[in-house]
């Protein structure tokens, strides 16, 4: 797969791509850094990412020993209900998973040895996605987004994790 | 959120300003023209509410980035959070929530200022219009970025003669996070 406008691929080697789900499950932003290997579509890529990370909150949720909720597997939760998980690691890549009351879901995937992302996962939220994509008074909200000053300060934070 | 502290303040001395003459008179200009393009004020409200709908969904997310909140508990610190935090952040003023029903699903909260009505008063042709009716959209949009469905209205307004402006909050839906898909897609 093509690398990001703007190839900041090199300075920032541990990355590998994110995205960007809003409540609906539509990938308002897909970010590749590095990512050579990639076997489905995009369109059934950020599917399948927005199914596990949808089913793996609420798996979380409904495994948590002290503060889990009787019920059904799998019944749906009020945002904000239960536990979420924030990160999970294979022996080849690290996903790192923030989601916000508004629902918005950002994903980091990074190598595996990537420290704890979740102060970043913040900082992206607050200081890049709010900033110049929410505040923009032309985007129209819940749509997908092409923004230039986003990719830009995006790029320019990621080099600073390690 | 411990009772006594004022988390407003914080997150207010934090965030850029802007002269309040100008902000005003902004919003001025904007009930103006939609007085000029509507005639009615009936419309003029529907317009405001649908202005500020549009504002609160966007607002919400600067809101949850600056003051840093998580999750309200309940409904209740749903509406503290909006009046302590929210009003503070954006209009520099803090209400205070009363009236609530048995049920714990409507309250009022109530502005004593309100720095959107500094020189205005209302002359007998717009006696209907409720002048800062864009707070109510800002509320329910915003609300319902975080799965809330509310229905708010002004139902006092110092503009009118009231002693403070009230508005009416009420919740009629949580609604649950659903899987957007049909398995079969």
């Amino acid at each position: 797969m093509l690398q990001a406008p703007g190839g900041a691929v090199g300075s920032s080697t541990r990355m590998r791509c994110m995205y960007m789900f809003n409540r609906q499950g539509v990938c308002l932003h897909y970010h590749v850094w590095l990512r050579p290997v990639s076997v489905l579509s995009r369109q059934e890529d950020q599917k399948l990412m927005f199914g596990l990370l949808f089913s793996l909150k609420l798996f979380t949720a409904k495994m948590d020993p002290v503060g889990g909720s009787k019920g059904q597997l799998g019944a749906a939760q009020l945002q904000g209900q239960g536990c979420s998980f924030h990160s999970f690691q294979t022996n080849t890549y690290k996903l790192s998973f923030m989601e916000t009351p508004t629902g918005l879901k950002i994903v980091l995937v990074t190598d595996s040895k990537m420290s704890d992302l979740r102060e970043a996962l913040k900082y992206i939220y607050s200081n890049i996605y709010v900033e110049y994509v929410v505040k923009n008074p032309l985007y129209t909200p819940d749509t997908p987004f092409k923004c230039e000053l986003f990719n830009q300060n995006l790029d320019n934070y990621v080099k600073t994790l390690s | 959120m411990p009772p006594n502290s004022r988390p407003g303040d914080a997150v207010f001395a934090s965030v850029d300003r802007v002269n309040a003459e100008l902000f005003t008179l902004t919003y001025g200009a904007i009930v103006r023209q939609l007085l000029t393009d509507f005639e009615e004020v009936d419309e003029v409200n529907k317009q405001l509410d649908t202005m500020g709908y549009n504002i609160g969904i966007r607002l919400i997310d600067d809101f949850l980035a600056k003051a840093n909140i998580t999750r309200c508990s309940d409904f209740r610190e749903t509406a503290e959070t909006i009046v302590k935090v929210g009003f503070k952040m954006f209009l520099g003023v803090t209400g205070t929530v009363a009236n609530w029903n048995t049920d714990n699903t409507e309250c009022s909260l109530i502005l004593d200022d309100n720095p959107l009505v500094d020189f205005v008063e209302l002359p007998e042709t717009c006696q209907g219009l409720y002048y800062c009716n864009i707070l109510c959209g800002v509320i329910r949009g915003a609300l319902e970025m975080v799965s809330m469905r509310t229905e708010v209205k002004f139902v006092k307004d110092v503009l009118r003669g009231d002693d403070v402006f009230e508005i009416r909050l009420k919740l009629l839906e949580q609604v649950p996070e659903e899987y957007p898909y049909k398995d079969d897609e």
